[in-house]
């Protein structure tokens, strides 16, 4: 068991340095150094100033030692220009080049300066993150075990009236993208013109002009702020989840064994719960986990549509704004979330499954 | 509960006049009809026919199982005199499991994977008899003691993968047991398993319903099997009873044509593959929507009367002296039944020729890694060890053994797929050991080839028979032109007595007897000199089986093609082979002609596999020796000789030797061969394990 | 001219406009249910009710991407005066002569008509996705088929970089692949030039490991897919057909690479695991033991078993090809920016989303129909499959 762990660890770690270094070269394309140069620097620069402003600012060189520098492995650069001032990567202003540290990267804590946020990408990520949290939390909550319900009961009773409709709900769920669903649903709770809320504050239901809020944000988290986020996400994960749990669990219904509890004389409500739920779950749990990366992209759309500024938010300003640094701690934190995940799914499947576990 | 009012002299299990459809989309298909037999208290009642006769739906309509699309037409199953039929869910619920208890073919699929054992047992009595859960674990230590299996205490703790097959099989006849259930349907519970395991569980489910005086509705295609454990017994043909009444009774003096015709079709010691061939059941089992009128049987019967065998529905009619005899047959009094068959033909024995296949010392291992995570040390399996053996032209050598005995991995290093370890196959004087198939020429494969076990996976689905043919053709470089090859398709089609229009069909169309039939003219198309046959008719029913394996011996004797045929099964064996050779996990333990292995003195396993094969005769008496435990994994091979665990002679060999050195191999006269430590004095004692009772 | 339309006289007026839809669909269906014993899984469908739905509303974008220029109204890129914003169902102020009188979905915040944009935006989505989803099936499978038959160092390191792209949150690759400054640097050629080659590649082996034994059929077929393969390959990857009939605009290029990109793995994955039970069949051992080469058994024994499920997937996954599409559009990324693609016209609506739901509503339903027309189709055809 512990090889096995140490095994998806080393492999794990692996798969972070090459994604990580994907993500620094493709942020690190001359094009992206030259709109940096241009935006940190002047609009009006010439072609050779821009060339030089790069040089000078520590973007030329190797993209592998760059890499380095940004990860701490390799030492920050350093120059000193022909006024005998000396700057670098690691060199705070106002600071003298001989304490500055020699290595300054993300291993060292440091994960460079956000020239969209004006300020140091670790704090303002985290503070986005923990908001971000917030939502992912709430989505959890509703997300899973409405799936998990929805899969089981219409999974028990393959081709019953109460599957059918389950079925074309999830069906229909998957189909529904989230800036699909978004969109129809603040049309529908959160616009003043159209959708319910005219009725309802028409007939004095709802003291506002809308049911739901068509924004939220991280400092107000309220019941009519979140419903609509909440559910844009959940909606697309609950189809998702719900048919893996449909198919698994039908397929444990015609298992051999579930006969034989039923031939047993096991009613049929102790069949589902005692025989096939534990079985039937193995799969989706691992369809749960890996719907993080998916559930991510949720969380941009929807950050973006309700205008929550969190993680996605985030991510799409440092993309948009050509904010390198930030768009890279983005990128190390999504990876970080989708690698942990892989981890934990695999895991908790040898655990869930006696047949491995103890083979 | 009505319980009291049953008389224990009446029939506990009385079915009468039971139609069973299954509903589809397009149509109604009968599954059962007009079904009727009884069982009393005590007694059991062998269910016999081949797949899709409707066995398993007579058992599944029992515990009122049929699924949504199947539906009880008509009659009635009267279970202690209380009609099963219209029961509603609760009553059935009391029912199963506690009155009726049953057991299935595929033990490892019949145990709920991710539940300990012991979880999985004791639910039984706290459902029924609201035991508590202490109580309920302790039965069933006990019980899992009476079936036998070694170390209770460490096996209710344990999850079912953890167990091996046979094992598992224990555990799901204990779990029927652990009510004490008045009756007992056991759906091919041994077909899964290996036969020296089967013997066990056979003489198991014996005991026990004696012990406990449990009805048991035995279902089987095996005649053999239905002989050993059943009272009585009931022949099904196509959704009918056709015979029912006493084993005994049924097997001496069979009055349906059907059944006589099945035994006409199975080989029995005495069968002979030149003198005394079996004869095939002409034709093909109907299927259910287009079965023949009047009497199912009749399309395919000798005794068929046009105009009156296919007039009208045929009714079971009582034979007058017998012990509840019945036949379904019209003219079962005009039929003469002890006159011989009267199409056998005779064959010409072939004559035996070169050498055209040697093996020496031939070893396969394989590096296996332990560990549930790809982790862990690696391991060497002995697949196959110092396999030494010739093969000649025209002749027949049947290889036998059981799961894990290196069989398939002998046949793949043969193949090519595989190569050797070490030691030498010489094929035709050229060595192909280490010459994997790749590199091979075209006419050592050609010459070579194989034909598999399953019918259902022998033949690509997507691709016309014809196809498939051909492309073997192609790839043999046979013909010069695409008519050239398409001609010698058909030819091949002829030569497997299959209709030319075959050719456009698709595998899914065809039945397993013809798509085995398809898969024999695909390894025949480049000229085969060796056939290895794996398994060629066990998937196959009874009656198609002597029609597949007279097909292959007509082949091999017109085009004098080595066939190295392996089995588990050794009444075919002894049928059709001139020399056997067995295997024990992955050596040779004994090696000779047929009369020398099938007589004494033979390897302990040998006569073990000998005295486990259940045979259909009644004049015939067997030894019982049933082998302890299961087979040990070729991971973990004994030490010493591998045959050692479960060898009944082990204590005639002084010193422990078993224990410390693989035997070595003893050379009796003509050639005989045996891997043994027994002395040739105790080796000359044995006694034979079948006798013919003196007549 | 100058009332507003109730919503019955709207949707009179557009069913009037789908006329030419309509008439494809019954011929559609009437030939295919007479004919459907005869069509094999094709025909199948028209026994599931499921199927046939599915089938029906993914014919109904089809067609209607089909005849896209006899159903519009208006032109989806004009604007017109005084109709910003406009609900819908209102007449069009001014208009000139032979105009249409109505922009029946209302007008956007540019002053276009929604419902022109909405029917022109499925062209350009069907134009993309189901050749995308192809592409992305043909390197799925020219990888995912060796991976599983051959197993060991080339499976490990295939599924290694599989899981590599596949542990990217998907907007992050957007972001990151298909933005102005990524296509200066050649990248997008770069990866067409590796994503395009995989056709090529799957066809060649495929008829050289069949016909290899009739050189003449061989190099005839494999010929063929030579000299055609590389004129497209040529004009695509690198927009230098030398006739000039195969081309693709670099931003088109960027999105389709970036598409492709992100499903292979996901279908290398699949076809992988299928590979790895069949490769146990007998049939595939008997074609080894007669000497079959390696490739014929994965592309003609191997692959055709395969292709229920691959078909069931390749529908599905034209539809989360849809939602990606869709996705590039909403975060404006690599489309031209007055692209009638229903990414880019729910993300022009949402703008104005609580005031004037309609112009992101619109294309937004008509999204979700096309991808749930194409889910229930997949369930229909799984079912059917698996049946019998």
């Amino acid at each position: 068991m512990l090889t096995f762990i140490a095994r998806r660890l080393g492999l794990m770690l692996l798969t972070a340095f090459v994604l990580t270094f994907v993500v620094f070269f493709l942020t690190n394309l001359p094009p992206n150094l030259e709109k940096l140069a241009r935006s940190e620097g002047s609009v009006r620069m010439t072609d050779e100033s821009v060339a030089a402003w790069i040089e000078q600012n520590g973007h030329g060189g190797s993209v592998f030692a760059r890499y380095g520098q940004w990860l701490g492995v390799v030492p920050g650069w350093t120059r000193t220009d022909d006024k005998g001032v000396t700057r670098g990567r690691c060199i705070q202003p106002r600071q003298d080049p001989a304490e500055a540290a020699r290595f300054c990267g993300i291993l060292q804590g440091d994960w460079g300066f956000s020239t969209f946020f004006k300020k140091d990408v670790l704090p303002s990520l985290s503070e986005k993150l923990a908001a971000t949290g917030w939502l992912m939390m709430w989505v959890m909550i509703v997300m899973v075990p409405t799936a998990l319900v929805i899969g089981v009961v219409s999974g028990m009773r393959e081709g019953s009236r109460t599957d059918r409709v389950l079925s074309t709900f999830s069906i229909a769920s998957t189909a529904t993208p989230e800036y699909v669903s978004g969109v129809i649903l603040v049309a529908l709770f959160a616009s003043p013109v159209t959708g319910l809320s005219p009725m309802l504050a028409e007939w004095g239901w709802i003291d506002g002009r809308t049911l739901f809020q068509g924004a939220a944000s991280p400092d107000r988290i309220t019941f009519w702020s979140f419903t609509l986020p909440v559910l844009t996400i959940a909606l697309y994960g609950i189809g998702y989840i719900a048919r893996m749990t449909r198919a698994s669990m039908t397929e444990v219904m015609t298992a051999q064994y579930i006969r034989t509890a039923r031939l047993k004389g096991v009613s049929f409500g102790q069949v589902v719960v005692r025989h096939a739920l534990r079985n039937a779950l193995i799969a989706p749990f691992t369809v749960i986990m890996l719907q993080f990366p998916w559930l991510l992209n949720g969380v941009v759309i929807v950050e973006t549509l309700f205008n929550y500024k969190g993680f996605g938010w985030t991510l799409v300003q440092a993309a948009g704004n050509n904010d390198i640094n930030l768009l890279l701690g983005c990128s190390v934190v999504a990876v970080f979330v989708v690698l942990v995940t892989q981890l934990i799914s695999d895991i908790g499947y040898v655990f869930l499954n006696p047949r491995i576990r103890l083979s | 509960m009505t319980e009291n009012t049953w008389d224990p002299s009446k029939p506990i299990l009385e079915i009468e006049n039971l139609s069973i459809s299954f509903f589809t989309r397009l149509r109604e298909i009968p599954a059962v009809m007009d079904f009727s037999c009884s069982v009393m208290a005590g007694e059991a009642m062998g269910l016999v026919g081949e797949s899709g006769c409707g066995k398993s739906t007579v058992a599944l309509a029992v515990m009122r199982d049929l699924g949504k699309n199947g539906k009880i037409v008509a009659g009635s199953i009267k279970f202690k005199g209380r009609d099963l039929t219209n029961m509603d869910d609760e009553e059935l619920r009391h029912i199963r499991g506690s009155e009726i208890a049953m057991i299935y073919q595929e033990p490892m699929a019949s145990l709920n994977p991710a539940m300990k054992i012991g979880a999985q047992l004791a639910e039984v009595p706290m459902i029924h008899s609201g035991m508590s859960k202490d109580e309920a674990w302790k039965l069933a230590r006990q019980i899992v003691a009476d079936v036998r299996l070694p170390d209770p205490d460490r096996i209710i703790n344990a999850y079912p993968h953890q167990l091996s097959g046979g094992q598992q099989q224990r555990i799901v006849i204990a779990m029927a047991l652990m009510a004490k259930p008045a009756l007992l349907i056991l759906d091919e519970p041994t077909t899964a398993l290996d036969v020296t395991v089967e013997a066990g569980i056979v003489d198991l489910v014996k005991e026990l319903g004696e012990k406990y005086g449990t009805s048991m509705l035995f279902i089987s295609h095996n005649l053999g099997l239905v002989m050993d454990v059943c009272d009585r017994i009931c022949v099904m043909y196509s959704g009918e009873a056709v015979e029912t009444g006493n084993v005994v009774e049924v097997f001496d003096k069979m009055r349906h044509p059907y059944t006589q015709a099945l035994f006409r079709s199975i080989p029995l010691p005495g069968a002979d593959k030149n003198a005394r061939p079996l004869i095939s059941i002409p034709g093909n089992f109907p299927l259910p929507h287009e079965r023949p009128p009047g009497c199912n049987f009749g399309p395919r019967c000798d005794y068929f009367e046009k105009g009156r065998c296919d007039a009208a529905d045929i009714p079971m009619d009582p034979v007058p002296g017998g012990d509840r005899h019945g036949s379904r047959c019209l003219r079962w009094t005009e039929i003469d039944w002890d006159a011989p068959p009267a199409k056998r033909a005779v064959k010409q024995k072939a004559p035996i020729g070169e050498v055209v296949l040697r093996m020496e010392d031939l070893r396969k291992y394989y590096d296996v890694a332990t560990g549930a995570f790809g982790g862990g040390e690696k391991k060497v399996v002995k697949a196959n060890e110092t396999l030494s053996f010739e093969a000649r032209e025209g002749e027949t050598l049947a290889i036998v053994g059981e799961s894990g005995c290196g069989k398939s991995t002998f046949a793949k290093v043969l193949m090519g797929l595989e190569t050797a370890t070490s030691g030498s196959i010489m094929l035709f004087d050229e060595n192909v050991q280490s010459t994997p198939i790749q590199k091979r020429n075209t006419d050592t494969v050609s010459s070579v080839q194989m034909v598999f076990q399953n019918p259902f996976d022998t033949l690509n689905p997507s691709m016309n028979v014809g196809r498939q043919i051909i492309r073997a053709l192609e790839i043999f470089k046979h013909g010069n032109s695409d008519a050239e090859r398409h001609a010698r398709m058909l030819e091949l089609l002829d030569l497997v007595k299959l209709p030319r229009a075959f050719a456009d069909r698709m595998p899914r169309q065809l039945s397993g007897g013809q798509k085995q039939r398809v898969g024999i003219a695909r390894a025949f198309a480049g000229g085969a000199k060796v056939v290895v046959a794996d398994e060629p008719v066990s998937a196959l029913d009874v009656s198609v089986q002597a029609a597949v394996t007279d097909l292959l011996m007509d082949i091999q004797r017109e085009n004098r093609t080595t066939l190295l045929f392996i089995s588990h099964d050794l009444s075919i064996v002894r049928y059709l082979s001139d020399r056997v050779m067995v295997m024990y996990l992955g050596h040779v333990v004994e090696m000779g002609t047929t009369d020398q292995v099938f007589q004494p003195p033979y390897h302990p396993y040998t006569e073990a596999l000998l005295s486990a094969v259940p045979i259909a005769d009644t004049k015939i008496t067997r030894k019982r020796i049933v082998l302890e435990g299961d087979i040990p994994s070729a991971m973990n091979p004994p030490p010493g000789c591998p045959f050692q665990t479960r060898c009944r002679w082990k204590s005639q060999v002084p010193g422990g030797l078993c224990d410390r050195e693989m035997p070595p191999v003893q050379v009796l006269e003509g050639g005989h061969n045996i891997k043994c430590h027994l002395s040739a004095e105790i080796l000359a004692s044995m006694e034979p394990v079948i006798k013919m009772a003196a007549e | 001219m100058d009332e507003l339309l109730s919503w019955g006289a709207i949707l009179g007026r557009v069913a009037v406009q789908f006329l030419p839809v309509w008439i494809a669909l019954v011929v559609t269906y009437a030939v295919s249910i007479t004919f459907k014993r005869r069509l094999g899984l094709y025909g199948k469908l028209f026994d599931s009710p499921v199927g046939m739905i599915g089938f029906g509303i993914v014919m109904f974008w089809v067609f209607t991407a089909l005849f896209a220029d006899q159903v519009i109204t208006h032109d989806p890129l004009a604007q017109f005066s005084g109709m910003k914003n406009k609900v819908p169902g209102t007449p069009l102020a001014n208009s000139p002569e032979g105009q249409y009188g109505w922009f029946l979905f209302g007008g956007d915040h540019l002053a276009r008509d929604v419902f022109s944009r909405m029917v022109m935006g499925a062209r350009s989505v069907l134009s993309i996705a189901p050749a995308a989803t192809a592409f992305a099936f043909m390197v799925g499978i020219t990888l995912g088929v060796p991976a599983g038959y051959f197993g060991g160092r080339l499976d490990t390191s295939l599924s290694f970089i599989a899981n590599l792209v596949l542990a990217f949150p998907v907007i992050l690759l957007f972001y990151l692949l298909v933005t102005p400054e990524i296509r200066l640097t050649g990248i997008p050629v770069v990866l067409a030039a590796v994503l395009f080659i995989f056709p090529i590649i799957f066809l060649t082996i495929l008829f050289n490991a069949r016909y290899f034994t009739d050189p003449k059929k061989r190099n005839l077929y494999v010929g063929i897919v030579l000299v055609l393969g590389f004129w497209a390959y040529s004009g695509l990857a690198f927009n230098m057909d030398p006739l000039g009939v195969w081309s693709m605009d670099p931003n088109l290029l960027n999105v389709f690479v970036s598409v492709v990109f992100v499903n292979s793995p996901t279908v290398f994955r699949i076809v992988r695991g299928i590979v790895m039970d069949l490769k146990a069949r007998d049939y595939v051992a008997a074609g080894q033991t007669r000497g079959e080469g390696p490739w014929y058994i994965m592309l003609w024994e191997i692959l055709p078993n395969a292709r229920g499920p691959l078909i069931v997937d390749f529908c599905l996954r034209i539809g989360y090809t849809t939602i990606l599409l869709g996705t590039l559009g909403f975060f404006g990324l690599g489309v031209a920016p007055d692209s009638p693609d229903w990414g880019s016209t729910i993300d022009d609506g949402r703008k104005t989303l609580s005031l004037f739901p309609h112009a992101a509503v619109v294309p937004a339903l008509a999204l979700m129909s096309l991808v749930l027309g194409l889910n229930l189709l997949a369930d229909g055809l799984r079912e059917e499959s698996l049946r019998d």
